[in-house]
């Protein structure tokens, strides 16, 4: 049975040929998009976290019939520049293993609170498990995507009026 | 067309009565609400269903609405939702949500999966225990309510028949404050070891309690409810009687010991979480009077 949804953006087709095949394992096995890590299948470990219409659920235990029509964010769609450079960094990044889930919850903890603290950081990333860094590093590299945000949107502004003056200037 | 032999494997009923249609002319269709369980059985091969039904598409069950005296939320609501929308007129259920796994796992989790998994250690149990939360249950031969304690008959097993669905669940409005309380290894993504949660009603003067992982099936603890409180003088509160509902909550526990803990550990627990819960909601309705 074909099931059609969005992927990072694009329009995207699975003949899925048992109804409990995992979005995981859709995305991983029949559509070769390795950016999605695949560790437990059981929810424990977050590493194949993606977007979800805009939430971040365990890709393994979504049924990938049910995304008909859906929109998933993988890492390689979900995740600003800034979240990424600030992983590397701050050296959030061991084996990487991890990596890709922990950037999309990254990224829509930052997407719905600018500036979190600690415990909301914690609490957010409570659902990706990462057996080598200690999470201190992950948790510095939120605070320093988070700040790289705040001066890219601050910037922002200040380039657009720039950009309308030297229109405007024959 | 297709012969009826080519049937989809996966069915996307848009609307209740189309769900439950379907139910009852496939019967071998699994609903599939947010697969928080289910999906774990089916990658583990524990069980290789041949048919699915998609219960995340049906407006109804993804809703909740104010019914006067109660909340009737829809079985499909994730507890994202519920922590986030529900907190202020439900706060034990909001409270033992905001408990569930992860946030990844509480955006696809619903109560509806909760309660046809009935796993003793199910998180939504407690708190509709200790509120008397009614459980709605569709078919296509028609709709019948269930009070919360007489839906678990025993581990993971409920009233719940073939071609039925959980359609929603009428929790009581708080009158008065409420508590959860999970032991568990650590803060986030555990199973409770035991758990507890209590509704003091202040215009009943009444106290509902609930038993989490502590029993074959989640447990009310009627003795402890009927416990003799001084409404009249709440000053006169003391420790001597939140102990002693602490001793009753342990009485009602049937625990067993398994992997997570023993059953003494688990009365233990239940006692010092439940003579906690009620020094709290106390306090917290009657100011710190209570504290002299
Ligand atoms: C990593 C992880 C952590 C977890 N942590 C917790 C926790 O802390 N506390 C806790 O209580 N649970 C926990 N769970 C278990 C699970 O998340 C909950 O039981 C959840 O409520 C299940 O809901 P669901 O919608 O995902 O159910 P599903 O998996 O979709 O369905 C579960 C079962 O219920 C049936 N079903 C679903 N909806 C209905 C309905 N409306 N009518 C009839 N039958 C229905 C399905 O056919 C299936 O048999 C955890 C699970 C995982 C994977
Ligand atoms: S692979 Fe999905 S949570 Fe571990
Ligand atoms: S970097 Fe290795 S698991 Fe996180």
């Amino acid at each position: 049975m074909k099931v059609e949804m969005r992927i990072d953006g694009e329009a995207a087709v699975a003949d899925v040929d048992r109804p409990g095949e995992s979005l995981l394992s859709t995305l991983r096995d029949r559509l070769g998009l390795y950016g999605t890590k695949n560790a437990c299948e059981q929810g424990e470990c977050g590493s194949c976290t993606v977007l979800l219409d805009g939430d971040p659920v365990c890709s393994c235990l979504v049924a990938t019939a049910q995304c008909e029509g859906r929109e998933v964010k993988t890492v390689v769609g979900a995740v600003p520049r800034p979240v990424r450079d600030a992983f590397i960094a701050c050296g959030a990044v061991q084996c990487g293993f991890c990596t890709p889930g922990l950037l999309v919850s990254v990224a829509d903890l930052l997407a719905r609170e600018g500036d979190p603290r600690d415990p909301v950081i914690r609490e957010a990333l409570a659902g990706n498990l990462c057996r080598c860094t200690g999470y201190e590093k992950i948790i510095d590299a939120v605070h320093a995507a988070a700040e790289a945000m705040a001066d890219e949107a601050h910037r922002a502004p200040a380039r657009s009026r720039a950009a309308g003056s030297t229109e405007e200037t024959p | 067309m297709t012969a009826p032999a080519a049937a989809p494997p996966f069915h996307r009923p848009g609307d209740l009565g189309e769900a439950l249609r379907l139910l009852a002319a496939h019967p071998e269709a699994v609903p599939v609400a947010g697969g928080t369980d289910l999906m774990v059985a089916v990658n583990y091969r524990l069980t290789r269903p041949a048919a699915m039904l998609d219960l995340t598409r049906i407006g109804e069950l993804r809703a909740w609405s104010d019914a006067g005296d109660a909340i009737r939320i829809g079985s499909g609501v994730p507890y994202t939702r519920i922590v986030a929308e529900l907190a202020t007129v439900l706060p034990g259920l909001a409270a033992a949500a905001r408990t569930v796994g992860s946030p990844q796992i509480r955006n696809r989790g619903t109560l509806g999966g909760n309660l046809a998994t009935a796993s003793p250690a199910g998180d939504g149990h407690p708190p509709l225990l200790a509120t008397g939360a009614d459980i709605e249950i569709a078919s296509t031969r028609g709709t019948r309510t269930v009070p919360v304690a007489a839906f678990f008959t025993g581990p993971k097993r409920s009233v719940l028949q073939p071609g039925e669905l959980i359609t929603s669940v009428i929790v009581p409005k708080a009158a008065g404050p409420q508590q959860f309380l999970k032991v568990g290894t650590r803060n986030a993504m555990v199973i409770a070891v035991c758990s507890l949660a209590v509704a003091l009603d202040l215009e009943t003067r009444r106290l509902g309690t609930g038993i989490g992982s502590a029993g074959p099936t989640p447990l009310t603890a009627p003795e402890a409810d009927l416990i003799e409180l001084p409404w009249t003088r709440p000053g006169l509160f003391n420790d001597a009687l939140a102990e002693e509902f602490g001793r009753r909550v342990a009485a009602a526990a049937r625990p067993i010991d398994d992997v997570r803990g023993t059953a003494a550990y688990r009365r233990h627990a239940l006692a010092v979480c439940a003579a906690r819960a009620l020094r709290r909601v106390w306090t917290a309705a009657h100011g710190t009077e209570s504290t002299r």
